[in-house]
Parts: structure tokens; sequence; C-alpha cells
């Protein structure tokens, strides 16, 4: 008997595999393709306090291997989603994330008692890439003291796992890691995307409307591995490792360099069965290298005694 | 319902300069397709193009299975396509998106068109010429030699227009479209093509208060609904007066008059 289960910041997931917030909606698009009890857990896109309606078009800009997107946090909003979608995704025998943000540490704080209250929710995935208005527009994720100081904020509203999401745009990223997990969050998640651009020469402007935008996909997937390498060096919590990862082989990357759980995001776009493959993938590796406990695999890379 | 489909290939023919029919065996597609629905096809098994590209139903052979899309060559994931060929796979999502919807009581429809616009029309024309109602068909192309509705809807009233005058009406559709409005009622139109004939369209609607829909295109992610990738603007009753939809799932087909043109 092969044991997937894994356990993250106190969640008993039956396998590693999540999905990476923004890329599977709230679920129910993709539950008529597999079955989404198969997933280790369901982590929803990012709400905020308002409704927001996001960028304009054109979002989406492929790239080699890769895709660039700046959907601008379009969400219904917190009361809507409590309201009408949380009642649904409750029917989902799987655990469930919500990703919340903000633009200033009080909407952090606010989003954390309100997903708290409303139930039924089993942790919050702190997405600090957002821009902080006060402080100019800067993401609270690339400044250490802005992101301990959303994560304290957090913590001290809710009762819940919170896991803080890091944005690889930072010199470093081991640093965030440690003050965020000092300032309470209980697991770390990585990566958000990366900053990029892409220019139309017939048109010769950026393609996409906000000129600016994320990088994901395979493209990524070095640059995200790297992270969970380093993050797992320096920090005790359990890492959620994710960044182009498209089949199972791809999630045992990120897990040897020390991921407890992974996200499976772009992917998702592509196939929307990707991460039941993933499952699947990491179930067959275990099989075939007579491996029987998964957590046998976190961080095996770094080897011992190093 | 939509399905994800490793269908096989039993055509892939060029059918003008830079202009390719694809035909696959898709029972699960066939069975539910409706006319102004797309199907999502992976240009191969490798990661460059990473993404699906939409291509609009061109037509469903029910009895065998069929599903036709045609495609222009435009970038490098319709130039992989071309390498397809008949015996082969091809993995198809779909059908997806909300198609065309006939009104109640409409007897006398335009269909028109832009460029490779014209495929998901050959669809609905059947279904509409199957169910008795009158048809014009509206085609404008850029030159002479491209895919026309001549040759795709062979036995219907058609009426094409080119940019440089080499076939039909010298101008742009939405003119000889204007023109003709003056000589002959339609209850209804139905329209697809690039998005600045699609707007002179909208226009030309509003002024003449003519009931319609029209196929939007934008770039796509998922195709599902789901990564809010692919949003155009739709009116609503907000301050702002509008809101973004998703033209996958929301869409490719809207009301002429629920959309906000850029
Ligand atoms: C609902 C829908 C139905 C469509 N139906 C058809 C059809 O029946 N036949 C057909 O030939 N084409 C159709 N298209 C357009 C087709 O999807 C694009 O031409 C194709 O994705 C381009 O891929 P590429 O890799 O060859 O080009 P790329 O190298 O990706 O891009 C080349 C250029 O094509 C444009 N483009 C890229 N992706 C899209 C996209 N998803 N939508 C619109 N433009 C895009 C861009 O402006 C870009 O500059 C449809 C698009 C949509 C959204
Ligand atoms: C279309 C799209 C939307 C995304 N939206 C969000 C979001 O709302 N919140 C968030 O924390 N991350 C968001 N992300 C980032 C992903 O969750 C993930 O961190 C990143 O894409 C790297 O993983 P991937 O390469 O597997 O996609 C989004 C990514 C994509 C592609
Ligand atoms: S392409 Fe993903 S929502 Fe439309």
């Amino acid at each position: 008997m092969i044991n997937t289960a894994v356990e993250l910041a106190g969640i008993k997931l039956k396998n590693p595999v999540l999905t990476a917030s923004g890329t599977f909606g709230y679920g129910h698009e993709y539950a008529k393709y597999f079955d989404l009890s198969r997933l280790g857990a369901l982590v929803v896109k990012t709400l905020t306090l308002e409704p927001r309606k996001g960028n304009p078009p054109p979002r989406i800009a492929e790239t080699p291997c890769g895709m660039l997107n700046a959907v601008g946090l379009e969400n219904p909003g917190a009361a809507y989603f409590v309201r009408e979608i949380l009642p649904d995704l409750k029917q989902y025998p799987v655990p469930l994330i919500v990703s919340i943000a903000g633009c200033s540490v009080d909407e952090y704080a606010t989003m954390a008692r309100l997903m708290t209250a409303a139930g039924s929710i089993d942790a919050l995935e702190v997405n600090i890439s957002c821009p902080n208005v006060k402080a100019g527009g800067i993401a609270f994720g690339t400044v250490p003291e802005m992101a301990a100081e959303v994560i304290r904020a957090v913590r001290l509203n809710t009762d819940l796992p919170v896991i803080a999401k890091l944005t690889p745009n930072v010199t470093d990223i081991a640093g965030i890691a440690v003050v965020v997990v000092e300032a309470g969050a209980d697991a770390v998640s990585l990566i958000n995307t990366v900053t990029g651009m892409v220019i139309d020469i017939e048109r010769r402007r950026p393609v996409l409307a906000n000129q600016v935008g994320g990088l994901s996909g395979p493209a990524v997937r070095p640059i995200a591995v790297r992270a969970v390498w380093q993050v797992y060096r320096a920090v005790k919590v359990p890492i959620i490792g994710m960044g182009g990862i498209m089949e199972g082989r791809d999630a045992l990357e990120f897990m040897l360099a020390g991921a407890q759980a992974v996200a499976v995001g772009t992917a998702n776009l592509v196939n929307p069965t990707a991460a039941d493959d993933v499952v699947r993938g990491i179930e067959e590796y275990l099989e075939s290298h007579g491996i029987s406990d998964v957590n046998e695999l976190v961080g095996a890379a770094h080897g011992k005694g190093e | 319902m939509s399905f994800i489909v490793d269908a096989e290939i039993t055509h892939n023919r060029k059918v003008a300069e830079g202009c390719y029919n694809l035909t696959f065996r898709a029972p699960e597609i066939t069975g539910s397709a409706q006319p102004g629905q797309f199907v999502h096809l992976r240009c191969g098994p490798t990661l460059d193009p990473l993404l699906r590209r939409p291509l609009g139903i061109q037509g469903v052979k029910r009895e065998q299975e069929l599903v036709q899309v045609l495609y222009q060559i435009v970038g490098k994931g319709t130039r992989l396509l071309t390498a397809f060929e008949p015996g082969g796979r091809v993995n198809v999502l779909g059908p997806l998106g909300r198609g065309f919807t006939l009104p109640a009581g409409a007897r006398r429809a335009a269909l028109i068109a832009g460029g490779l616009g014209i495929a998901p029309l050959c669809f609905l024309y059947e279904e509409l010429a199957e169910q008795g109602i009158a048809v014009e068909v509206f085609h404008g192309v850029r030159s002479a030699g491209q895919v026309s509705a001549h040759d795709l809807i062979p036995d219907g009233r058609v009426l094409m227009a080119s940019d440089d005058g080499s076939l039909g009406y010298h101008g742009s559709v939405v003119k000889m479209f204007e023109d003709h409005i003056g000589l002959e009622t339609f209850d209804f139109f139905f329209a697809t093509g690039p998005s600045p004939m699609l707007r002179a369209l909208g226009k030309l609607a509003e002024q003449h208060n003519l009931p319609g829909q029209v196929s939007l295109e934008e770039r796509m992610g998922c195709g599902i609904g789901a990564c809010l990738c692919c949003n155009c603007r739709t009116k609503d009753k907000d301050e702002d007066g509008w809101r973004y939809s998703r033209v996958c799932a929301d869409g490719p087909v809207f009301p002429v008059e629920e959309v906000v043109w850029p």
C-alpha cells in the first residue's frame, strides 16, 4: 500500500496536489472533466473585499513554453463569494483553500475575518503580490516589512492555517519566507508569476493592455524549483511548490527540492484534467520506484547532513 | 457538456492560399455541437506553443461523426496544424461556448461574414435552411482567390464583397449590407469576423434598430470560463454601465445590443 497523504499546516490532504489560485476558477468549470475529490485540495481564485473588474483585454499573451497574464484580480468580491459560490463549493469532498488579497493591510485583515466567519474553509492563502496603494503601488510581497505586516494582520484575524504566497520578483525569496514565518505564516506557497512583457513588433506596442504581465508555465519551472530549494533551507514550515508543473515528473522535482505539496496552474488551461494527471503521475512514480510513502521524497534532493 | 477527445484526423487539405480544411472524427462533439460554438485544439504534443487554439465549427456530419473546421495560417500554432495528416490524432476540447440562437418568429435572416468568419456561418446556414428560414449571405474577403461563401454554400443566395474589387462589390461587407437593408428587410442578422468589421456593423445595427447576434474573438487561455483571460465588455446595470464577460463561456456569440464596442 502506497501512502500519498501529506499534512499541510494541520490539514490532512489525501495527496500533495493542489490547484494554483486563478487557474481553476472556483472549481465547478473543472468538475465537468474530473472528480474534484481526486485533488489534495482546491485553491480558488483570489478574492478581494469589493468586486473587481480587472484589466482590459488583451489579458493574455503566449510566450515560448509559457504565457503572460494580466487579469488584474477580477473577482466578484467577498460578499458574493460567501453568498453565491461557497455554498456550492461545499458539495465537493475536498479541502478548500481560499486565496485573499487587498490594497491595504486593513483590507487583508477584514478579508481574513470575513472568510473565517464564513465557515467551511480549511485554510487561507494570502496573495501578497498585490500593490500596496499607500506605498505607491509597490507589491506587499517585495518588501520584507510590508509582507510581514500583512501576514501579522491576517494571523490576528483568523484561527485558520495561514499560507503566505510569495512572489519571485525579489532578490532574496528565502529572506521574505523567513519574515512571513516569523509573522505567523503556517506554510508558504511559491512561486507566483514572474513579471514580464511581450511587444508586438507590427503595432510597436506591448501586447497586453496592461503592458506588463505575469509569466507562468514550463518556462518558469527552473526559477520555481530553485526558489523552493532555497526556501526549504531557510524555514521549517511546509512549502507548496508551483510553477510550470505539467505532469507528475515536474511535481516530483518540486517535492525533491523540498515542497510538501504542489500546485498545478497554467497546465489546467492547456488540459482541464491536468491536476488529476499529476496525481496519477506521482502515484506511478512511487509504484515504479518502490517508494511506500510520498513524504520520503520531500527535500530528498538536498541529501543527508549537507 | 464538452469533452476532451483524441480525435482521428480524416482530412487536412489546403482549400485556398494559406487556408486549410481540417476534419476529424469525434462523436462526443457531433452529438451536441451547435452553430456558433467552437473547438479548442492542441497544435501538437509539444510545449511550444503551449496553449490551445480556438476554431469555430464549420460543420458536423452527424452520421459519420465528423467535425469540420476551416483555419488560416497566421502564426506558429496554425502553421503546425498544417502538418497534421489523415490517420493521425488531434487533441480537441469541445464543443465550447454559447452558439447562435434563433429568435422566435424570424422568417428572413442575413448572415454577414468577414474572411474566415464564414466558417461558423456555414453550420448556421444549414440549420436555418432546415427550419425553412430565408437566408441571404453577405461575405467580405480581401480579394478573389480566397475562400468564398460561393464555394462553401453553393446552393445559397450569396453576395460577395472584396476590399480590392476583384470579386463582387468593391468595398467592405458592412457597406454592402447597408446598401441592401434599403432594398430588402431582414428580421434578424448573424455576424462573424474581425472586430473592426463587427464594430462597424454594431453601429449600423443601432442606427437602423436591427436585431442580431455577433460572434466575438479574443485571445484565449482555458476556453472553459475559468481563467478570465478572454474578456470583452458587455452592458450591465451597474454604475459604469458595463461589465466584463468571458468570450469563451458567456459567448462567443452575444446579442449585438449587449456589446460595448472598444
Ligand atoms: C471563438 C473563436 C473562433 C475562431 N474561429 C476561427 C476559425 O474558424 N478559423 C480561423 O482561422 N481562426 C479562428 N479564430 C482565430 C484563431 O484562433 C487564431 O487565428 C489562432 O489562435 C492563431 O494562432 P497562431 O498560433 O497561428 O497565431 P499566433 O502566433 O498565436 O498569433 C498570431 C496572431 O493571431 C492573433 N491571435 C492569436 N490568438 C488568437 C485568438 N485566440 N483569437 C484571435 N486572434 C488570435 C494575434 O493577434 C496574433 O497577432 C477564432 C478565434 C476565436 C476566439
Ligand atoms: C491566468 C492566471 C491567473 C492567475 N491568478 C492568480 C490569482 O488570482 N492569485 C494568485 O495568487 N495567483 C494567481 N496566478 C498565479 C498562479 O497561481 C501560479 O502561482 C503561477 O501561475 C505559477 O504556476 P504555473 O506556472 O503552474 O501556472 C494566476 C496565474 C495565471 C496563469
Ligand atoms: S479563455 Fe479562460 S475564461 Fe475564457
